[in-house]
């Protein structure tokens, strides 16, 4: 099951990108989704991707994985392609089959469109790719720490996170004992109608929830014997160390911006 | 000797409001010295794990006190106590609070505002005294019950407390595992002198201890060396608890006519007196 995954998957490495603070990680990433609507033209399109391409060459991660994490959006990726290429209009007219009346327009947005998906889908893949969950955690919480001067439990949600993430496996293989369980006594979740299939799965889903509601109970006490009162006065064991490489990549990005910038067309 | 921990007259109900239902711990008394290894034990239901959560003050009794290090605890005081009780508790996966091993065996530490250097020679040294130091960045699903229960240990210790409180630790572990804990523990106890307080139904690992303390319904039913407790013998069975292997096989032989003296706690002095008895013919 945990293998096709790809999202949340992370492959260690020792790649310039996977040594990045995630910090700069993250705000490089939501940076970049900014600066992708800055092109506008074939230049700019050409350099986003080929800074994309730089990217996923310095994260050293195979393609394959890229392109695995690219399916889940395949489709709509596809319909705004056809969107554009039917919908937009203007420039010499390519085909014209009466109802079907494409347009040079039209195929360009299309291409622009799905170029930046790709951007997009290319670059987040690389983070979570690149980086642990658990270090993302970290990496938010620290940049999201600003928001408790109002209020906002940031270090009860990265907290909550990374028990959930801590869990995940340990849940999964409850899931796999409980649906062998179940098996064994005649129980089926593979064959017959979606009614019945459906039905199936409550048996699956009690003795999980009672199991997860058990566990949540029994960490709570154990967090409370070791001394955990919330997150005033407390120290981190995961240091987060940012280096020169992280300053160097923000403002490489911050130039290949402005450069956007200057050579995109200004109507 | 100095006295480390000390119950007085603990009362203690889940259902305070309804006085027909029996109290879960009925007036126990007893002193925990410094250094000794004592087991609570008792089959379930008995109170054992009631009495385990009054002396960390996850609950607190309707009347009775507790004292740890000489302090009587109470609200205020009780978070500075719980450095000093290091606690392992029966499930190996539902205390495993970090991500891997180390940041588990740093939790305590974080919670408790210990500097980062400090923390990390403090992790490094409790992972080495439960031989774990190589699994410093294994995550919590790629480790074996015992080896979990051992990063529990790691945690506890990493405060230095003078007292670990082993609750059922071994009672979901393989053979294998709780061998591994047992052998820890004992170790532990022999290197730096911890104070430890074991509950546990395993009569196998009560007798490693120094004394023991037998709970049944809420009571004390016994105190004593385990020499003294095993020779309660049927008793024991009665009140639901599993002889250990050579003492029943003792039993056998001696229902078979074959002369035993004295008691027989492990199969090594079963074997000895087997030896004798086999002279004196």
């Amino acid at each position: 099951m945990m293998e096709k995954m790809i999202f949340g998957r992370f492959i260690p490495g020792d790649s310039f990108v996977h040594k990045m603070d995630p910090r700069a990680k993250l705000v490089f990433v939501f940076a970049f989704i900014l600066v992708v609507f800055i092109a506008n033209n074939i230049p700019t399109y050409i350099a986003l991707v080929v800074v994309t391409f730089f990217v996923i060459a310095l994260s050293r991660i195979r393609l394959y994985f890229l392109i695995n994490g690219l399916k889940p959006v395949m489709i709509l990726m596809v319909f705004t392609f056809l969107i554009h290429v039917f919908f937009t209009k203007g420039g010499t007219v390519l085909i014209d089959w009466g109802i079907f009346n494409i347009q040079e327009e039209g195929v360009k947005q299309g291409i622009f469109i799905s170029i930046r998906f790709l951007v997009l889908v290319f670059m987040t893949s690389i983070l979570t790719l690149t980086t642990s969950p658990i270090s993302i955690t970290d990496g938010l919480e620290t940049l999201l720490n600003p928001l408790k001067k109002i209020k906002v439990p940031v270090h009860e949600l990265a907290l909550m996170m990374s028990i959930a993430l801590r869990f995940i496996p340990t849940l999964m293989d409850e899931t796999d004992k409980i649906m062998k369980a179940q098996m064994a006594r005649g129980s089926d979740v593979t064959s017959g109608t979606i009614k019945e299939r459906l039905k199936a799965v409550v048996p699956l889903l009690i003795p999980l929830f009672v199991s997860a509601f058990k566990r949540a109970e029994d960490l709570a006490t154990a967090m409370e014997v070791r001394g955990y009162r919330g997150g005033e006065g407390r120290t981190r064991y995961r240091q987060l160390k940012w280096s020169m490489r992280d300053t160097y990549a923000l403002l490489l990005l911050v130039l290949f911006a402005v450069g956007l910038y200057y050579f995109r067309t200004t109507k | 000797m100095n006295n480390i921990l000390t119950l007085n007259n603990i009362i203690f109900s889940y259902e305070v409001d309804q006085p027909e239902v029996k109290n879960a711990v009925e007036d126990v008394s007893f002193t925990v010295t410094e250094g000794e290894w004592i087991a609570i034990v008792g089959h379930n239901g008995s109170g054992k794990s009631t009495i385990a959560r009054i002396i960390n003050g996850l609950l607190f009794p309707q009347s009775g006190d507790v004292t740890v290090f000489g302090k009587l605890m109470n609200e205020d005081n009780l978070w500075s106590i719980r450095t000093e009780l290091g606690m392992v508790f029966q499930n190996p996966d539902n205390q495993f609070v970090g991500a891997t091993v180390q940041d588990d065996v740093a939790f305590a530490l974080e919670n408790n505002g210990v500097p980062y250097e400090d923390m990390v020679a403090r992790v490094h040294q409790s992972l080495a005294q439960v031989k774990m130091e190589q699994f410093l960045n294994h995550e919590p699903q790629h480790l074996s019950g015992g080896q979990k229960q051992r990063v529990a240990i790691a945690g506890a210790l990493a405060l230095r407390p003078k007292l670990l409180i082993l609750d059922e630790a071994t009672s979901m572990l393989d053979p294998q595992g709780r061998q591994e804990v047992l052998d820890i523990v004992r170790k532990l106890r022999d290197d730096t002198g911890l104070t430890v307080l074991s509950i546990t139904h395993d009569l196998e690992e009560a007798i490693l201890a120094d004394r023991i303390l037998f709970m049944n319904q809420g009571r004390k039913f016994a105190e004593g060396q385990p020499s003294e407790i095993f020779a309660l013998g049927d008793e024991l069975v009665e009140l639901g608890l599993d002889l250990p292997f050579s003492m029943k096989m003792a039993k056998m032989l001696q229902e078979k006519g074959i002369q035993l003296d004295g008691t027989h706690m492990s199969d090594e002095e079963l074997v000895e007196n087997l030896w004798i008895s086999n002279f004196k013919k």
